[in-house]
């Protein structure tokens, strides 16, 4: 029996030739990720619960702030103090302010074929270059500091092939949240979703990103890309060797396999308060839905593809009057390739707020926190009730052409409306 | 002992069960105040310790916040028991030793306000003397569940 590419990973994380689904493995992690929203969390049991402080690896170790950046309360900075204080003092590297965490991690660290522990759930993003990235919480988060080791029990996996290509004005963003509304928010739930075939290698990296990103919206544990030439190059241009590009075997087994035809996908607009609640857009528009704020940014959607799909939208209009538009770069890296490529400047003469690279309206606690009743289209990652501000409030989710082109009417609408 | 149920739906997610933005309060009792607010803003106050939370399918879906176990076993629930569970929630819970249960037919057969006998040796629950078993964990999450968490597990094996 073969395996699948999630199965090889963690075969060479615990040392051994084999691995099926449901075997419990003591791995040894390539890396461990944690922001803000948790680490202060971490740092308190460290401090209090260990009975032999101590941290196997410091360079295995990235702590980012980008869930309250910068602090917006005496309470958040106390948090961030906890979290910068343990940093230097046991050598653990830290980013403040310098991008969404897993945009951090796929420019600077994540490299095919590792197992990544990050103590936050969109970790699946790492799948894009043909990593094992999976979300964990706090406790698992310190067990896997201090002993740099886990136990992680063996996922099915699902195959999606992938076949010919997106149309103009689709985006992975629509593929993905059609995916989720076949499958359901817990159609891949301890399952691995592993994406290949050509029109998966047809994608650009970013847009692999994406597709793996979202994976954990329909439970999966993990969400792999079949690694191809272009993670090697992304790794070589961002400094890193490509090792272990790990492909499936021929005789792999599989909980289920799906055939997704690119080119009959659609732009889509998930209605609130569930990330599989499936629209089409061509659906939805037809209500005129009436919006208060639109975003562009996130861990799924705040790169320089997604910030040129807004501006391509923006250029020469201004966002309604009655319509809040945020849009935030999830690096500093895609931000200031959105200033060399004149990206700002048509948000900011269309009207838009610019904020500096962080999670933003869809963490929903920091800044441009939605109020009761409000309406909020984004290409943020999730819709859940009050995700984004007071309970009564509303989130449609679409891809950043359709975000941008609603801001500018003041309801929901794609780009062909205006 | 007979525990009180409380019931939710299917699909509750981590950010009903705490919202995002009490999750940088200092210290887990601060967020358990509001605990499952959007859905019943005085639930934290009526909770007693003892209580279980029932669910239907998906409980725990959404982020990675330890926050979401955590609130809920500072309140003393007892247990979680559900027709399914997220990932991340139900591993979260077992490494902070906050028992989450499998059982497919709990869900129809109790109120939400009525009372369910939860047997954590046997795996069983009653409800007006009906017995409904529930799954067994792994011997290996069952450990970490015995052992009082993921910590003191790790905390006893280096004496």
């Amino acid at each position: 029996m073969g395996m699948t590419i999630g199965e090889k990973i963690i075969a060479r994380a615990a040392g051994v030739d084999f691995v099926k689904p449901n075997d419990i493995h003591t791995v040894t992690l390539d890396r461990m990720m944690s922001n803000d929203g948790t680490t202060h969390l971490t740092v308190d049991m460290y401090h209090n619960k260990l009975k032999h402080p101590r941290i196997a690896d410091p360079q295995k170790v990235v702590f980012i702030m980008d869930h309250n950046v910068p602090a917006d309360s005496a309470k958040t900075a106390a948090a961030h103090r906890k979290m910068r204080d343990f940093a230097r003092e046991n050598n653990i590297k830290l980013y403040e302010g310098q991008g969404v965490c897993h945009q951090i991690m796929m420019e600077d660290y994540v490299c095919p074929g590792e197992l990544i522990f990050g103590a936050d759930s969109h970790t699946t993003t790492y799948g894009a270059l043909g990593a094992f990235g999976t979300g964990v919480g706090c406790t698992d988060f310190l067990y896997a500091m201090v002993t740099g080791k886990s136990w992680v029990m063996v996922p099915e996996t699902i195959r999606f092939n992938l076949h010919g290509k997106l149309r103009e004005g689709v985006y992975p963003r629509d593929l993905i949240l059609t995916i989720i509304g076949d499958i359901g928010a817990n159609g891949a739930n301890y399952k691995i979703m592993e994406f290949a075939g050509d029109g998966e290698h047809a994608m650009s990296i970013n847009d692999r990103f994406v597709l793996c990103n979202l994976t954990v919206e329909a439970g999966a544990k993990a969400g792999i890309c079949e690694p191809d030439e272009k993670v090697a190059e992304y790794c070589r241009e961002h400094g890193r060797e490509a090792v272990h590009m790990f492909k499936s075997d021929e005789d792999a087994v599989y909980a289920a396999v799906y055939d997704y035809d690119l080119d009959k996908i659609e732009p889509v607009c998930v209605r609130p308060d569930f990330v599989d609640n499936f629209a089409l857009l061509s659906e939805v528009k037809k209500e005129k839905v009436s919006i208060d704020e639109a975003f562009v940014g996130s861990c799924n959607n705040g790169r320089i593809d997604e910030m040129r799909q807004a501006a391509a939208v923006l250029k020469g209009r201004k966002v309604s009057p009655k319509v809040r538009m945020l849009i935030a770069p999830a690096s500093q890296a895609v931000y200031l390739q959105a200033l060399e490529e004149g990206l700002i400047t048509i948000f900011m003469e269309a009207g838009a707020m610019v904020m500096n690279t962080n999670c933003s309206v869809c963490w929903g606690a920091c800044q441009g926190v939605i109020g009761e009743n409000e309406v909020l289209i984004t290409t943020g990652t999730r819709n859940f009730k009050g995700r984004s501000g007071a309970p009564s409030s509303k989130v449609y989710m679409a891809n950043a052409a359709v975000c941008a082109a609603s801001a500018v009417a003041g309801y929901i609408c794609g780009p062909e409306d205006l | 002992m007979s525990s009180k149920v409380w019931k939710f739906h299917n699909d509750v997610d981590t950010d009903q069960i705490i919202a995002s933005q009490y999750l940088l309060l200092p210290t887990v009792e601060e967020m358990s105040q509001y605990t499952f607010e959007s859905l019943d803003p005085s639930f934290a106050k009526k909770a007693q310790a003892g209580d279980i939370v029932v669910a239907a399918e998906n409980f725990g879906c959404g982020s990675s916040r330890e926050q979401a176990p955590s609130v809920l076993k500072a309140l003393g629930i007892k247990a979680v028991i559900a027709k399914s569970f997220a990932r991340i929630f139900y591993r979260n819970a077992i490494n902070i030793g906050l028992p989450v249960i499998v059982c497919k037919d709990l869900y129809e057969n109790v109120e939400d306000g009525g009372s369910a006998d939860l047997d954590l040796t046997e795996g069983t629950v009653t409800v007006d003397g009906n017995v409904f078993t529930c799954t067994k964990l792994p011997a290996y999450m069952q450990n970490i569940l015995n052992q009082g968490g993921l910590i003191a597990s790790l905390n006893k094996e280096e004496v």
